[in-house]
């Protein structure tokens, strides 16, 4: 590999979501951006090998993709108001002769301007990957478990929408800056989910997708340093990246939380973990990333005290359940509280959702509500309960644990015949 | 950046108010126009008067029918409009939201498209 490819990939890697940034800023013409940069990237890589690799690349390509950008308003401005985009043209030349001794970082705009409620809210983290960190449609595809060729028409209708619309390329006044933030949490969170997803860790793409995920969420922290519940989210994702590896055994076994061994968690990510979450407390304005992070964090302190610290569990899942309004919250609160008052307490409060329809197929009630019988030695209730968890699980390596799970019921008593 | 707001409504609840009430609702309206106006976004506006005044028009096999009565019948119908001229999206919401009929029904909010 040249160093001119080496550096023009150095340069995209850290700078793709800053360079689009700035030259989407007065266009508000996101594909148009992404041609531009990505036309002044194959002329980076025609001449660097021979002319040399520029004193600064990042400049080199931003005066290079901001000329692009010309060629493309000169070619639309026809069919256009001409004297507006005169001027426009006029102004944009200057800044282009000019060349941006270092451009601004506007990328927080960007990422507010991928999660505006006025974009489908399942293409929000997709188009977040694509815009900030330049990730190619088949990869997020891959990630989302989506078709290529869907991906692709849905982030290219997702930039039109933006463009046509007139979605302002700007960061939210603060009266409405905690809703749009939370937008901008959420995609950055379903992203990480995605990466999350792949237990076994053995897809790459979708390994490096929770680390970009990170990556955003680090960036969103940099740049809003006082938004409490930006903390809580980066927080909640290293908890759950700390303890990656150990949700598999050595033969590629599902291990739960209560299984996994505190001393293989990853001490350097909790530690940070703790300390953006004791940040956000400082601040004072509790919220739903701040609670889930939290209860990571009550988690994890077996790694100290040998138990989780289930009293501290249960109130956060309370406080959680006032603000989300989530039969899969009230399904862990109930677990909790088998841990604070027994089981039978436990099972009350996971009767309380026994009649919504969202758990009907929702493997983790089934896989609760059958622990928990097991636990109070309704066996026959407990065997049905597991049958429902296993026919409902996706992934072979937790179908096999509800099974051996099933199967240790025998030694309590023969469940009846089913 | 100019766009339309289109005020949808349910026509027969709005057959249905008092005198009292649709007095409410005009002057609510009237401030909401001068609001706009005083802003300088206001390009023009207008209440549609109901479907039940509707007349459609199509050309089909080169034979012009003429139906009485709306394009399509559903619960709530256009009932009104403004055209504002702002700079982006988010400040045409913002003024959608303060419409009046955004409380009683919805309002879609639509980009001009300039040729």
């Amino acid at each position: 590999m040249t160093a001119a490819r080496l550096t023009a990939e150095a340069v995209a890697r850290d700078s793709y979501g800053k360079l689009i940034a700035w030259l989407v800023a007065r266009t508000g013409d996101l594909a148009g951006a992404e041609d531009a940069l990505s036309d002044a990237f194959a002329a980076a890589l025609a001449e660097w090998p021979e002319a040399g690799v520029p004193d600064n690349p990042r400049a080199w390509l931003a005066t290079v993709a901001r000329r692009k950008q010309l060629d493309q308003l000169r070619r639309r401005r026809t069919r256009r108001d001409a004297a507006g985009h005169l001027a426009l043209l006029a102004n944009e030349f200057d800044t282009a002769r000019a060349g941006p001794a270092d451009i601004p970082d506007e990328r927080l705009a960007l990422m507010f301007v991928c999660a505006h409620p006025a974009i489908d809210a399942a293409v929000r983290a997709p188009l977040m990957l694509r815009t900030v960190l330049g990730l190619d449609a088949a990869s997020i595809a891959s990630a989302f478990l989506i078709a290529p060729a869907t991906m692709g028409q849905r982030l290219v209708r997702a930039q039109t929408r933006i463009k046509v619309t007139g979605i302002p390329f700007r960061v939210p006044e603060p009266e409405e800056l905690p809703d749009r933030l939370e937008a901008v949490l959420d995609a950055i969170y379903a992203a990480f989910a995605a990466g999350w997803t792949d237990p076994g860790g053995t897809e790459v793409r979708r390994r490096d997708l929770a680390v970009e995920a990170i990556w955003l969420g680090r960036l969103v922290v940099s740049l809003l340093p006082a938004a409490p519940e930006a903390l809580g989210l980066l927080a909640l994702m290293l908890y759950a990246e700390a303890r990656r590896a150990t949700r598999r055994g050595a033969a590629g076994e599902y291990v739960p939380l209560a299984e996994q061994d505190p001393k293989a968690w990853d001490q350097t990510m909790i530690g940070e973990a703790e300390t953006l979450l004791h940040r956000a407390g400082a601040m004072g304005m509790a919220g739903r990333f701040q609670l889930e992070a939290a209860i990571q964090s009550a988690h994890v302190v077996r790694r100290l005290t040998g138990r989780s610290d289930w009293v501290a569990i249960e109130r956060l899942y309370a406080a959680l359940e006032a603000v989300t309004d989530s039969p899969v919250v009230t399904i862990n609160r109930a677990i909790a509280v088998a841990e604070t008052r027994g089981v039978e307490a436990g099972l009350a409060v996971l009767g309380s959702v026994a009649g919504d329809k969202r758990v009907l197929e929702y493997q983790p009630y089934w896989a609760a509500l059958a622990g928990l019988l097991a636990r109070a030695g309704a066996v026959s209730a407990s065997d049905d309960a597991y049958r429902r968890a296993i026919g409902l699980e996706p992934d072979p390596a937790v179908r096999q644990f509800l099974t051996a799970k099933r199967a240790g019921l025998k030694g309590i008593n023969p469940p009846a015949s089913s | 950046m100019q766009y339309l707001l289109m005020i949808y409504g349910d026509e027969a609840a709005m057959a249905a108010v008092t005198e009292a009430e649709g007095g409410k609702m005009l002057a609510a309206y009237g401030a909401y126009a001068e609001a706009m106006g005083k802003a300088g976004v206001l390009q023009g506006g207008n209440r549609l008067r109901p479907t039940s005044a509707s007349t459609t028009v199509r050309i089909a096999n080169g034979k012009t029918t003429v139906l009485d009565g709306p394009y399509i019948e559903t619960k709530e119908q256009l009932g009104g409009y403004f055209l504002i001229d702002v700079p982006d999206l988010d400040a045409a919401l913002s003024w959608a939201e303060r419409c009046p009929g955004a409380s009683t029904g919805v309002i879609e909010v639509r980009p001009i498209w300039t040729m």
